[in-house]
């Protein structure tokens, strides 16, 4: 393999040698690779397929079959809304709506365009005591309403501009 | 016997004085604020003078009781609604909703005179009596806390206190001084079935397992708890992960395995996060690695995040995935007791079934059994949550009622403001998007695995989502069925193109396109995704269709002939308006209406336009006199 190819990529050979080169260790390389990057960009799926003796078509059948991975890139600030049934009885379409409707968003334009905010739903947080629930990063916030939800955007997005300001 | 012994004991023993403050950090605290509170304590502590002890093996340093606190974190303790939740022991005191703020007030006058602060204490809804303690509060009272009742008492990160209570002695009683037959017998005749959704008894897996010929077999726990509406394999996992170990030893040893896998969901990071933390710690104490107990016998456990894929609660897609493919079912037989991961017989357990195993071997079987009814021994974690006064995770006894689950332990069914509504109840769905609806009619149902069977509801992963009468049970299968056919893998074309198709027929029904043949359809292909699909997330698919059109049919039927939806959850078939005889005329949803569809004087009855009325519901919800309906 050429050396510029190999460098470009040193991250993502350090990530396959831990797994001792282990093509059953498929998903949780790239689940560490998602976490340098944010996603899993096309060329480094390929690199990952030809490292591990893999066809990239078994690659990018693995990545695209589990939720979890992303093939676009994402927001610095990942807002996942739960969608679960306690959720849903508990009216999270309206939150949904609320911040889609702020951040100009909707399902099948997921991202700002700044890259600031992705918006998704997921099935359920495990957190139904708390419904509605949302996360964002990995922060977890409970009982929500719209107005809530907005609220915390705005909030960012202020921290965001602060020192530009 | 080795049976558990009482954490308090342990701890205050030899210790007159000494306290212990358990602060609940399971998601739902965490969510609420439980981590600040927890540095707040550590603060205020610090100041007031008291020698603080985070670890179970520190308290063997204090040599002054009464001016040491053991600060301890705990798992899930339920009541996520109340939370961070704070106990103070030996007193028994249960605070909810502390803020870091009341923190140095708890410090001082508890912890200092101790003194109790009421404001801090729960209120009993009915009788507006303050609660000392867990004791008192209903939604504790009707329970019986068998696989949780260390959650909430133990600090999970701690290995030490969970040995010191008796932990892993069933396992070292099982490597030690059990053959593996007369283990798998044990569990046989212990009665005991797979808490994740099926029932099956969990001796027979085992035996089955262990006579096959292979030297090579695993053990998997299932933590991929992926319906929506449940979490007590996340509670479980994050309050008390080394029973979950513990019960993978005794099925390692029982099968003759030598490897594990813990298969968590990656939605789950904190329970990811502790399991590992067990699994470490184990491995350091010699109870897992190349001689467990000092037998000289092997068993490693891995633990592997899931990576969003609810149909990888299914065994053999879960299998396929720890091998790094695609989560896809594939026919059974082969069972995974006799070809499982990697072609291996392999016995794969759901965590709160694993969770319970330790429990069995260290109470014995008689007393295991006199738990519960006769088909179904033992305790049921549920994940009770939706429109009820208490949510959180409930622990009960098969053979309760469906009732005493609804009113005693979650305190009656809420309304859209949160309001007690004694007349609410509608339907509760039981079992995720595989259950079925229960209803009014099945009130005194005793729940067990066979009586839930029987009238086509499932106890499922023990998801309880209980809905009031403002819920339109036809939009509540269509939500059902937008998530499955979400996460059907593709691989079954009745499962892939049907659930699509019910989907189309959902949405023609609750946009008003629909007409009695529609329900015809709907009914025959919900018939044949069951029957036409291989696994069990297409097999039970159709469940909550059917399950609604057999109980409230008459809903469906408002929405095919009369183009109404009774709630006015789907907004096309909404149909708004104003009870003359409730309004009072306060102008409230006149200045709130976005579009001016509403009209009237003040102190008289208003009226709405349903041509400008965008049916957003502003109305309904500032309205203090409930004469808004429809919306």
């Amino acid at each position: 393999m050429p050396t510029l190819m190999l460098r470009k990529f040193e991250k993502v050979c350090a990530i396959i040698d831990k797994h001792g080169n282990d093509a059953a260790r498929l998903i949780p390389i790239l689940q560490e690779i998602q976490e340098e990057y944010r996603y899993l960009p096309e060329e480094v799926m390929t690199f990952v397929a030809m490292s591990l003796g893999l066809s990239p078509a078994k690659v990018f059948g693995v990545a695209s079959f589990y939720a979890h991975f992303a093939l676009e890139p994402k927001g610095k600030y990942v807002i996942r809304l739960c969608d679960g049934t306690a959720c849903h009885v508990k009216s999270s379409e309206g939150i949904l709506n609320a911040l889609y409707k702020r951040l100009g968003l909707s399902a099948k334009v997921p991202t700002t365009k700044d890259m600031l905010f992705t918006v998704e739903t997921v099935s359920c947080l495990g957190a139904c005591g708390l419904a509605p629930v949302m996360v964002v990063n990995d922060k977890v916030y409970g009982q929500i309403s719209p107005e809530k939800a907005v609220a915390l955007v705005e909030d960012i997005v202020k921290k965001e501009d602060g020192p530009n300001v | 016997m080795c049976e558990l012994r009482d954490a308090a004991e342990i701890v205050f023993k030899g210790r007159a004085g000494l306290r212990k403050v358990v602060i609940c950090t399971g998601t739902g605290c965490i969510a609420n604020g439980a981590m600040d509170v927890y540095a707040q304590f550590i603060r205020e502590m610090t100041t007031a003078g008291f020698n603080i002890v985070e670890m179970f093996r520190g308290l063997d340093k204090v040599t002054d009781p009464l001016k040491s606190i053991y600060l301890s974190k705990s798992g899930c303790q339920g009541f996520c609604q109340m939370g961070p939740l704070v106990k103070i022991l030996p007193e028994d005191i249960l605070y909810n909703l502390v803020r870091p703020g009341d923190v140095r007030e708890i410090v001082e006058k508890t912890l200092g005179s101790g003194a109790i602060i009421e404001r801090l204490l729960y209120v009993n809804p009915v009788n507006k009596e303050r609660c000392r303690s867990q004791k008192e509060i209903p939604f504790y009272q009707r329970q019986s806390r068998f696989v949780l009742k260390q959650c909430g008492e133990l600090n999970p990160e701690d290995i030490q206190e969970y040995m010191a209570i008796g932990g892993y002695e069933a396992a070292k009683k099982c490597f030690i001084r059990m053959t593996p037959d007369a283990i798998c017998k044990d569990m046989i005749d212990s009665g005991l079935r797979g808490r994740g959704g099926g029932g099956f008894p969990t001796g027979r897996k085992w035996e089955v397992t262990r006579i096959q010929a292979d030297p090579k077999k695993y053990v998997i726990c299932n933590g991929d708890e992926g319906d929506p509406g449940a979490f007590m394999d996340r509670s479980v996992m994050e309050g008390n992960p080394h029973s979950v170990i513990e019960g993978m030893m005794i099925a390692a040893r029982a099968i003759g395995a030598d490897e594990g896998y813990v298969y968590v969901r990656a939605e789950y990071p904190l329970a990811v996060k502790r399991i590992r933390m067990a699994c470490a710690d184990a491995l350091k104490e010699g109870i897992l690695g190349d001689s467990v107990f000092g037998t000289g016998q092997k068993l490693h456990i891995h633990v592997m995040e899931g990576a969003g894929a609810f149909v990888c609660g299914e065994e053999t897609a879960l299998m396929a995935s720890i091998e790094g493919k695609r989560g896809m079912p594939s026919p059974k037989p082969p069972f995974p007791a006799q070809s499982g991961l990697w072609g291996k017989p392999t016995v794969i357990n759901n965590v709160e079934t694993l969770a319970t195993v330790p429990l069995i071997m260290g109470m014995g079987i008689a007393n295991f059994r006199a738990i519960g009814t006769r088909t179904s021994p033992g305790t049921k974690t549920f994940a009770l949550s939706g429109h009820v006064a208490n949510t959180g995770l409930i622990e009960v006894p098969f053979g309760l009622t469906l009732q005493e689950i609804i009113f005693d332990v979650g305190g009656g069914i809420t309304d859209k403001k949160g309001r007690i509504d004694p007349e609410g109840f509608k339907a509760v769905q039981i079992g995720g998007p595989s259950g079925g609806c229960l209803t009014k009619e099945h009130f005194d149902l005793a729940l067990d695995f066979d009586s839930l069977k029987s009238i086509g509801a499932m106890v499922g992963s023990g998801g309880l989502v209980a809905m009031n009468r403002s819920t339109c049970m036809v939009n509540i299968a269509k939500y059902f069925m937008q998530f499955t056919q979400k996460e059907s893998c593709g691989k079954c074309v009745l499962c892939r193109e049907g659930t699509k198709q019910l989907l189309f027929l959902l949405e023609d029904i609750v946009e008003g396109r629909a007409t009695l043949e529609t329900l015809d359809v709907l009914q025959e292909l919900a018939g044949a995704v069951q029957k036409g699909s291989l696994c069990g997330l297409g097999k039970t698919a159709p469940n909550p269709v059917l399950s609604t059109l057999k109980y409230f049919r008459e809903e469906y039927m408002a929405h095919v002939v009369d183009k109404c939806c009774p709630t006015g959850e789907c907004k096309a078939l909404a149909k708004p308006e104003i009870l003359a005889d409730k309004c009072k005329g306060c102008t409230a949803c006149v200045k709130k209406c976005p579009v001016g569809a509403i009209t009237g004087e003040v102190k008289k009855a208003h009226t709405i336009n349903r041509a400008l009325c965008v049916k957003c519901g502003v109305c309904a919800a500032v309205c203090k006199f409930d004469a808004i309906v429809g919306v």
